[in-house]
């Protein structure tokens, strides 16, 4: 019993990260309709900004998480606008085509301005475990199950409450009629796109010092948001977060229970199942909103 | 009439000596002309730090090859592949090597699934493979004639230790965790097999994909089972992850690495604390290169790697790239030519000590190196006593 709990709080802060990955690519994949097969970069973009700031610069921890964030908005929004904007009313084929570009590119950016050594990002939290009865767990993973729900709580307020989140959800159900209301639909198209990147950047910059950072490390994470963004049913916010807690939840028992050695393919096997019984996701609709 | 008949006459002059300097230097340029040398090693992906000290081992070795006059008198030209730590990238650098870039003999490819890969391509076209770390015992039971390894197998490592893990350490129930690739799998057969003929017991066998970060599900596991040991075999990241998660959980059982590519000064700097009180198989001891067979040139390596600032941890895994590149220059002089065939019957005949000792390839290609072992204690590498008579 005490295994399966420890399986189910590992599994459960597993689950947390990859909510965070996929809150932001079902903005950007399910609402914008873009295919980011750079999602994964921009975690990897986070990971290498906090190992920037924290391990290179020696900047407060909190800080230097922060920025790290911060960085990723930014280079999200210069993507958006430089990369996206003039493709806008392109086939969806087109698109993808160039985020695979922006992908490859990223990546061997990384490799030659870091080197392809892993590196580790130096953090304030105790490596001695907290003890709750039969259960073992690390007070940073804590830490970032914190932050992550509170990234994604704050998310859903902003996409749900604020106006800004409003004018994001007509945008994507009716761009012209959105326009005729006075919708800067650029300026929609611009934050959305950052506000994605800025999560993906966030869960890299949260994970890194739990792991390693290398330059690769955003290709596993890439696909499992895609699993995430799929099963949770494209655009779906919530279906997003209940997605990624499955999947992390699913990894963890699978590999305790099942095989370990192909933990990894066990998000793979859920999708399969999942466009075989419910194509447009557990929690998805038929229709994509907002 | 008679100027043109000059002229035509100095035409053909000049023609016929175009044609002989186009000939010519053909036969004359070969001569200084580099020899190729193709490396295969993983620059990116996720075990990048261990090929890129493998390369760095390599360049040290052509440098002082070169320093010396080279070989056949012309210079070693070290052209190196990155396979991105993917078997399906090692093809590919293979053929390219060959095809385009004429090499006449490989060293590569790290990793023994991408070694493995790159071998029916070797065979295809008939160039020597110079194996300098892969351990998989499969890479010289092949029967692949081009193959030719200087790194030990896996059951060499466990055969070569067997005393040392029954009397020394006195392992009789351990746990293995292992990367989910030919290397990790065969690293458990080869050591289970020598556990079972002294009497030991292999519990929970976990194990991880190449590219993995969590351990948490395996070492779960591995915390449930009633061993005292956890042997891992891995590359120095995921080491290092799981000396810390292992701590994370409160596991506290003995840890053994093997495969000799776990960089313990790199495990120190990553895991930390998590890491004390580890052993470690490693095929060469920087720490104490007076330990070693040829002490002057291990020391002399040791120093060069410094003075080029390249960082210590790598030196557990460089020592091959020298090694490598120094077996192929001697076998290079024995044959008397850079030709692929003539090499791979030269280094049939090819015997030196190198850094980590002696080197001569047996009927299946494989040479004999030496095993050691090291403990980390207190932030420090400690060599262990039972080491210390041998």
């Amino acid at each position: 019993m005490d295994t399966l709990l420890q399986h189910l709080l590992n599994g459960i802060i597993l689950g947390g990260t990859y909510a965070l990955l996929g809150i932001g690519l079902t903005l950007i994949f399910g609402i914008m309709n873009v295919v980011n097969f750079a999602h994964g970069e921009f975690y990897t973009l986070g990971a290498f900004a906090a190992y920037f700031f924290l391990a290179l610069l020696g900047v407060n921890f909190y800080v230097g998480v922060a920025a790290a964030i911060v960085a990723g908005v930014l280079i999200g929004a210069l993507c958006e606008r430089f990369v996206l904007r003039p493709l806008q009313g392109e086939n969806i084929d087109t698109v993808m085509l160039v985020m695979i570009g922006v992908w490859i590119f990223m990546q061997n950016t990384e490799l030659l301005i870091w080197g392809g050594i892993p590196q580790s990002i130096p953090h304030p939290f105790s490596p001695r475990p907290l003890i709750v009865g039969p259960l073992h767990v690390n007070s940073i993973r804590i830490f970032v199950f914190v932050v992550a729900f509170c990234l994604i709580g704050a998310s859903h307020l902003a996409i749900q409450r604020t106006k800004l989140g409003k004018a994001m959800r007509a945008t994507f159900q009716d761009r012209e009629a959105a326009a005729l209301m006075g919708v800067n639909i650029h300026r929609i198209h611009t934050v959305t796109f950052a506000f994605g990147s800025g999560l993906a950047a966030a869960a890299g910059a949260l994970l890194g010092p739990i792991f390693l950072v290398y330059p690769s490390m955003g290709d596993l994470a890439a696909l499992k948001a895609f699993s995430v963004v799929i099963m949770g049913g494209l655009g779906n916010f919530m279906g997003a977060t209940f997605g990624g807690l499955m999947l992390g939840v699913a990894e963890s028992l699978g590999a305790g229970y099942i095989s370990s050695g192909y933990k990894d393919g066990i998000g793979f096997i859920m999708i399969i199942f999942v466009l075989l019984f419910r194509p447009a996701g557990l929690f998805g609709r038929a229709q994509r909103i907002g | 009439m008679k100027h043109g008949k000059r002229i035509s006459l100095a035409g053909m002059l000049l023609g016929l000596l175009a044609l002989v300097a186009l000939a010519g230097p053909g036969a004359v340029a070969v001569a200084q002309e580099p020899i190729k040398i193709g490396v295969i090693q993983p620059l990116s992906g996720p075990v990048a730090a261990s090929g890129n000290f493998v390369a760095n081992g390599a360049r040290i070795g052509a440098d002082w090859v070169n320093e010396r006059g080279g070989v056949l008198g012309r210079k070693i030209q070290l052209v190196i592949e990155d396979n991105k730590s993917d078997p399906k990238e090692a093809v590919t650098a293979a053929e390219k090597l060959i095809v385009r870039d004429k090499v006449p003999a490989i060293i590569g490819a790290w990793g023994s699934s991408m070694t493995l890969a790159a071998m029916p391509v070797v065979a295809k076209h008939g160039v020597p493979l110079l194996v300098e770390t892969s351990s998989s015992i499969k890479i010289t039971k092949q029967g692949n004639p081009w193959v030719f390894r200087i790194s030990p197998p896996s059951e060499m490592e466990a055969a070569g230790l067997e005393k040392v893990l029954a009397q020394d350490l006195k392992i009789m129930n351990t746990d293995f965790l292992a990367v989910n690739t030919d290397w990790g799998r065969g690293a458990v057969g080869a050591f289970g097999d020598v556990l079972k003929k002294y009497g030991g017991k292999l519990h929970a066998v976990e194990y991880l994909d190449q590219a993995a970060t969590d351990m948490y599900a395996q070492l779960t596991k591995i915390k449930n089972s009633p061993a005292d040991w956890i042997m891992v075999t891995t590359d120095v990241g995921q080491i290092a992850l799981i000396l810390k998660q292992a701590a994370e959980l409160g596991i506290k059982k003995k840890i053994l690495t093997t495969g000799g590519s776990s960089a313990p000064n790199k495990l120190i700097t990553l895991a930390g604390p998590a890491a004390e009180a580890s052993y470690h198989i490693v095929i060469f001891l920087p720490w104490f290169p007076e330990a070693m067979p040829d002490a002057a040139l291990a020391k002399r390596f040791v120093d060069e790697w410094n003075k080029r600032g390249l960082p210590f941890e790598g030196l557990t895994e460089s020592f091959r790239g020298h090694d490598a590149v120094f077996t192929l220059a001697k076998a290079i002089e024995i044959a008397g030519k850079a030709e692929p065939t003539a090499i791979r019957d030269a280094l049939k005949k090819v015997t030196w000590t190198g850094l980590n000792g002696p080197i001569k390839f047996d009927h299946e290609g494989q040479s004999w190196p030496s095993i050691y072992m090291i403990q980390i204690r207190e932030g420090k590498i400690t060599l262990p006593p039972f080491m210390r008579r041998s």
